[in-house]
């Protein structure tokens, strides 16, 4: 029997939306004031998605203190209270909240070995949310 | 195609304990859920159905025959409920949100002959939930 079990969490962090391949002009268009050199910051919601057989033994698809402890020292240490600008993971990578999910979604893919990663989904605000599925299409 | 989410609220307690472990592993594998006494939650029930339109009534499913089945099927049998010592299933299953979510489609896809079920959704907590489709 699969499942997909989906955990919630939240992280803070800043970032500049700026490609070094466009000119201050094409920067300013595209980005607008997510170009602002000094950057701004959001409270990014995270639902990571995890999809396996339930084991009749714990009823579990994986241990809930399994996925945190590993999402809690990979991704919100790493992540939170960051300037995304400044980490490995963006540079030459414009920090969108498209390219998070892609980031956080490889961390799991190739990190976490309790479950496999299904999706990711990330909340830049509450208006706008960007989810990714290692480029399968999303079962909704 | 259309899909049609209803959703429920209903309160449970539950414990996490597999009498095949010994004490330890109980403790080290479910941590404070395996408290005997149980502990609760306010479950948010999201049961997704999908089907064609009818094209006189212009209804995938008739919400109130929905809501009926899930009263009947699932709150009845579960809200203000202890899961593992008063719901059939978990007397040998350990009530986690998964095998809840497995449960509840058990209880409701023989029952409903309209519409057909395409997604169980629990949410244990706000930030916690599991979806399960059935068996492909």
């Amino acid at each position: 029997m699969k499942a997909y079990l989906t955990r919630r969490y939240w992280f803070s962090a800043s970032h500049r939306l700026h490609c070094e391949g466009m000119s201050e002009d094409e920067n300013q268009a595209v980005y607008g004031k997510c170009n602002n050199p000094h950057g701004h910051g959001h409270n990014y919601a995270l639902e990571v998605t995890v999809a396996g057989q339930v084991d009749p033994r714990t009823g579990m698809v994986c241990n809930l203190a399994d996925l945190d402890r590993f999402v809690q020292e990979k991704i919100l240490e790493r992540f939170g209270h960051q300037n995304l600008n400044t980490l490995s993971d963006f540079q030459g990578v414009v920090p969108t909240t498209e390219n998070l999910c892609v980031a956080v979604y490889g961390i799991l893919e190739r990190e976490f070995r309790h479950a496999g990663v299904d999706k990711i989904r990330v909340e830049e605000t509450m208006l706008n949310s960007f989810e990714y599925a290692g480029g399968r299409e999303i079962r909704y | 195609m259309v899909y049609l989410t209803r959703k429920a609220e209903f309160s449970a307690s539950h414990y996490y304990h597999n009498p095949e472990f010994t004490p330890e592993e109980n403790q080290r594998i479910f941590g404070k859920c395996n408290n005997p006494h149980g502990h609760g939650h306010n479950y948010t029930l999201e049961v997704t159905v999908k089907g064609a339109v009818d094209s006189r009534s212009g209804f995938v499913v008739d919400l109130k025959q929905l809501k009926d089945i899930m009263n009947r099927e699932v709150l009845d049998a579960m809200d203000h409920r202890f899961l593992n010592r008063e719901v059939p299933e978990f007397k040998d299953s350990i009530p986690t949100t998964e095998n809840l979510a497995i449960s509840i489609w058990r209880r409701l896809q023989p029952k409903l002959s309209v519409a057909q079920l395409h997604r169980v959704r629990v949410y244990e907590t706000p930030d916690l939930f599991v979806d399960y489709y059935g068996e492909a």
